[in-house]
C-alpha cells in the first residue's frame, strides 16, 4: 500500500538527512532491512491512530528544534551507588568521562565496535527484537533508530553483575540530535542492573533491545532529565524467557515532549515483567507512555504502574495494552494508570486495553484522574506542615506505588530524594 | 512551655458566639458557641450525633468547607480563625483526628520530623537534628507501645484502629501543643487500647496545656478525668457542669437535658 504523499515526503526528507553508518556485513544488512521498514511504514503522522494524543511532527522534522541547556548544580543521580559509569555527551560516547568498562560477570562493547565485528553475539538481537515489536503496531521511530544508530552499548551478562552499569547522557549542545541504540543480553541465570540518567540531547531517539534468557533477571531504572525544551522518543523491546524477570522504572521530569514505548514479550512460562513510570509535568509538557505486553508463556505475571503529576496545562498520555495469546493460561496481568491533576488546565488521556484469547487468566486494569487528596493535605497542614511542603508530600504519596516498583532500596531512595528536590524547586 | 502572657487573664481557648455554616450549602451547624478553657484544664464536650461537636473541632483547626459567619476563637489571645491550618498548629493547636488519614509513600518518621521542624521554623526556633529527633521519638514511642516498624511504615497505612489513635497521641507528644483537641479519640478502640491512649494523654497533662475532649461516651472520661463537662446540642452548648454531668448523661441519656433546654 502506498504511503500518503505527506508521509512519504516527511519520511524521505528525514532519511535523506541521515547517513547509514558503516559496519560488518551483518550490520549493513540489519540496517538496510530497518531502512526498508521505515520506508514501508513511513514516519508517524498526527492522523495515525497510535499517535492520536501525541503530535509527532517535531520528532519527524529534519532538524531538531533547539533546546536550552539546564545548568544543574545537583549531585548526580546514583552518586552513592557503586556503579560502572558510561558517559554519552549529546549522544556520543566519551571514553575520557567514562569508567573502564571492565565488570565481573558482564561484557561491555561499544555498539560501533560490535557492528564492525564479523562475528558478534549482538547479531542475533540487533534489530531483531525491534522487528518482532513491529507487529501488530508499527513503531517507525524504532526502525529508523535501528537503521541509523551508530552510538550505543552492547552488554552481555553471563553471571551476576558485580555492580550496575550506569549510562549517563549529558546534554551540552542546544541543537543536538541523538540516535542511540543499546543491546542487552542477560544469559540464563544471569543478573544485571542498568541505570540511565540525563537529558541526553535536544532531541533524542533511543532504542534498547533486551533479551532475558531463562532464569535471568534484568533491572532497569531510568531518569529522564529536567531540561525544559528537550524532546525524546524511546523504545524498549524486551523478550523474556522462562522464569525470568524484567523490571523497568522511569522517572520523567520536564521536557516538552517525551514518548516512551515499552514492548514486552513474555515467551517462557512463569516469567515476570514489570514496567513503571512516574512523571512530573509542568506547563508546556507532554509525556506519553505507550506499553504493549504480550503474554505467550503460561503463568506469567505482568504489571504496569504509571503515575503522572500534571500542572499548568501539562498533558499526560497513557496507551497500554495487554495481549494474552491463546494458550497463555494462568496469566496474571495488572495495569494501572493514574494522574494527579494539580489544576484545571492539565489533562490526562488514557487508553487502557486488554485483548485476551485464553480462558484461565486474571487481568485487571484501572485508570483514574483526580485532584490532590484534600483530607491528606489538611492532615499534614494541621500538623504544621506548610501548604507547599504538604502538597509535595501528597504528590510523593501519589507516586509511591510506582516508586515501590524499584526493588533496590538505595536506588529507590535516591530517586525519591531527587523527586523531593525537584518538587521543592518547583514550588 | 513558653512563659505565658498575663495579659489575657489566663484563658487558653476562648470561643465567643461562634456561628458556622457549611460553605457549599445553607446549612447552619454552629449557632453561637461560647466556651472558655483555662490553661492546664481538661474540658469535655458531649452531645448527641449531629450536634456540631466535630464541626467545632474542624473549624478550630482550619479545615476547608466551613464558613464562620459570626464570632471569634482565640488561642492565648491570638485569633485562630484568621490563621492557616499550619499557622494554628505552630501557634500550639493540635487536633487528634477521629479518622486519621493514610498517606502512602511518606514514612511516619519523615512526616513527624517534617512537622516538628516546620513548627520550630515557624516559631523561629532551631530545627531538631536527625539524631536528636530519633532519640526523642524512640523514647516517646516506647511509652505508647509503638514499635520501630510502625515508625518506619507510611503514615497510618495498614495501621489498625488502635494503632492509628496511638499514632495521633505520639504526634501530640512530639509536637508538644498547648491546646489539644481530641475528636472522638475513643471511637473504634477496645478497652485496652483506650487505656493505653488515655495513659498517653494523661502523661501529657501539664499546667500549661489544655485539652478539649470530644466524646459520645462517659467511659473515656473515666480514664481522662475532665474538670468541666459541656453538653452540646443543635450547634450550641446547652449545659455546663462538673464531671458528674457526664455520669448523668451516661445514666439518663440526653433527653432530660434537651428537654430542660427546650
Amino acid at each position: 500500500m502506498a504511503l500518503p504523499q505527506v508521509k512519504q515526503d516527511a519520511t524521505g526528507a528525514r532519511i535523506a538527512s541521515l547517513d547509514l553508518p558503516s559496519g560488518a556485513a551483518w550490520a549493513a544488512e540489519s540496517r538496510s532491512e530497518a531502512l526498508t521498514r521505515v520506508e514501508t511504514m513511513g514516519l508517524p503522522h498526527r492522523r495515525d491512530e497510535y499517535w492520536r494524543y501525541t503530535t509527532p511532527d517535531s520528532l519527524v522534522q529534519v532538524d531538531a528544534p533547539s533546546a536550552a541547556i539546564f545548568e544543574s548544580d545537583e549531585t548526580p543521580l546514583y552518586h552513592a551507588i557503586d556503579r560502572v559509569k558510561l558517559v554519552f555527551v549529546d549522544g556520543v560516547f566519551s571514553p575520557e568521562m567514562s569508567d573502564d568498562p571492565a565488570l565481573g560477570g558482564v561484557e561491555i562493547d561499544m555498539l560501533s565496535d560490535a557492528m564492525a565485528t564479523d562475528i558478534h553475539w549482538a547479531k542475533d538481537l540487533y534489530g531483531v527484537l525491534e522487528t518482532r515489536g513491529q507487529t501488530p503496531v508499527d513503531r517507525p521511530f524504532a526502525a529508523l533508530n535501528t537503521a541509523f544508530a551508530s552510538q550505543g552499548v552492547v552488554i552481555r551478562a553471563t553471571g551476576k553483575a558485580e555492580k550496575p552499569v550506569n549510562l549517563i547522557y549529558l546534554h551540552k549542545s542546544e541543537s543536538s540530535d541523538e540516535i542511540l541504540h543499546h543491546v542487552i543480553k542477560v544469559e540464563a541465570g544471569a543478573d544485571l542492573t542498568v541505570l540511565e540518567n540525563g537529558p541526553a540531547a535536544a532531541r533524542c531517539n533511543k532504542c534498547m533491545e533486551v533479551d532475558v534468557a531463562d532464569g535471568g533477571a534484568f533491572h532497569h531504572v531510568r531518569s529522564q532529565g529536567r531540561d525544559h525544551e528537550r524532546r525524546a522518543v524511546t523504545h524498549i523491546f524486551a523478550r523474556l524467557g522462562e522464569e525470568s524477570t524484567f523490571k523497568s522504572f522511569t522517572l520523567t521530569v520536564n521536557g516538552v515532549l517525551t514518548r516512551n514505548e515499552v514492548v514486552m514479550e513474555l515467551t517462557g512460562d512463569n516469567a515476570t515483567a514489570h514496567v513503571a513510570g512516574a512523571c512530573l509535568g509542568d506547563g508546556a509538557f507532554l509525556h506519553d507512555d505507550t506499553v504493549f505486553v504480550t503474554h505467550e508463556g503460561e503463568a506469567c505475571e505482568s504489571r504496569q504502574v504509571f503515575k503522572k503529576v500534571l500542572r499548568n496545562g501539562a498533558t499526560g498520555v497513557f496507551q497500554g495494552k495487554i495481549l494474552v495469546k491463546q494458550g497463555a493460561q494462568k496469566t496474571d496481568g495488572y495495569q494501572i494508570s493514574q494522574s494527579l491533576l494539580l489544576d484545571d488546565d492539565s489533562q490526562f488521556l488514557a487508553k487502557p486495553e486488554l485483548e485476551i484469547y485464553a480462558d484461565d487468566v486474571v487481568c485487571s486494569h484501572g485508570s483514574t484522574s483526580g485532584a490532590i487528596d484534600e483530607e491528606g493535605l489538611f492532615y499534614l497542614r494541621s500538623r504544621g506542615v506548610p501548604i507547599g511542603e504538604a502538597t509535595d508530600l501528597m504528590v510523593l504519596a501519589f507516586l509511591a506505588e510506582a516508586i515501590e516498583e524499584i526493588e533496590d532500596e538505595a536506588i529507590a531512595e535516591d530517586i525519591t530524594e531527587r523527586l523531593i528536590t525537584w518538587l521543592a524547586r518547583r514550588r | 512551655m513558653a512563659a505565658r502572657s498575663l495579659l489575657f487573664e489566663d484563658t487558653m481557648l476562648d470561643i465567643k458566639n461562634l456561628h458556622v455554616k457549611l460553605e457549599e450549602e445553607d446549612k447552619v451547624i454552629l449557632k453561637g458557641v461560647n466556651l472558655k478553657l483555662e490553661p492546664g484544664k481538661v474540658h469535655a464536650i458531649m452531645g448527641p450525633n449531629g450536634s456540631g461537636k466535630s464541626t467545632l473541632s474542624y473549624v478550630l483547626s482550619g479545615r476547608d468547607g466551613y464558613e464562620v459567619t459570626e464570632g471569634s476563637a482565640t488561642l492565648d489571645g491570638e485569633e485562630l480563625l484568621d490563621m492557616e491550618p499550619e499557622e494554628r498548629a505552630s501557634a500550639g493547636l493540635f487536633l487528634a483526628f477521629q479518622y486519621p488519614v493514610e498517606i502512602p509513600g511518606v514514612g511516619n518518621m519523615t512526616f513527624l520530623r517534617t512537622a516538628v521542624n516546620a513548627q520550630r521554623k515557624a516559631r523561629g526556633e532551631d530545627e531538631m537534628s536527625a539524631a536528636e529527633f530519633l532519640k526523642v521519638i524512640r523514647a516517646k514511642a516506647k511509652t505508647l507501645k509503638i514499635d520501630a516498624d510502625m515508625l518506619k511504615r507510611p503514615v497510618n497505612v495498614g495501621f489498625s484502629g488502635g494503632e492509628k489513635k496511638r499514632n495521633e497521641i505520639l504526634q501530640m507528644a512530639m509536637l508538644e501543643p498547648k491546646m489539644c483537641i481530641l475528636d472522638e479519640t475513643d471511637s473504634g478502640l477496645d478497652v485496652d487500647a483506650m487505656k493505653l491512649v488515655s495513659e498517653g494523654v494523661n502523661a501529657l497533662r501539664d499546667e500549661g496545656r489544655s485539652f478539649l475532649v470530644i466524646t459520645h461516651y462517659q467511659r473515656l472520661l473515666d480514664h481522662i478525668k475532665p474538670d468541666v463537662v459541656h453538653i452540646m446540642a443543635d450547634g450550641r452548648i446547652i449545659k455546663t457542669g462538673g464531671p458528674d454531668l457526664a455520669l448523668e448523661v451516661e445514666n439518663n441519656g440526653y433527653a432530660d437535658i434537651l428537654a430542660e433546654d427546650a
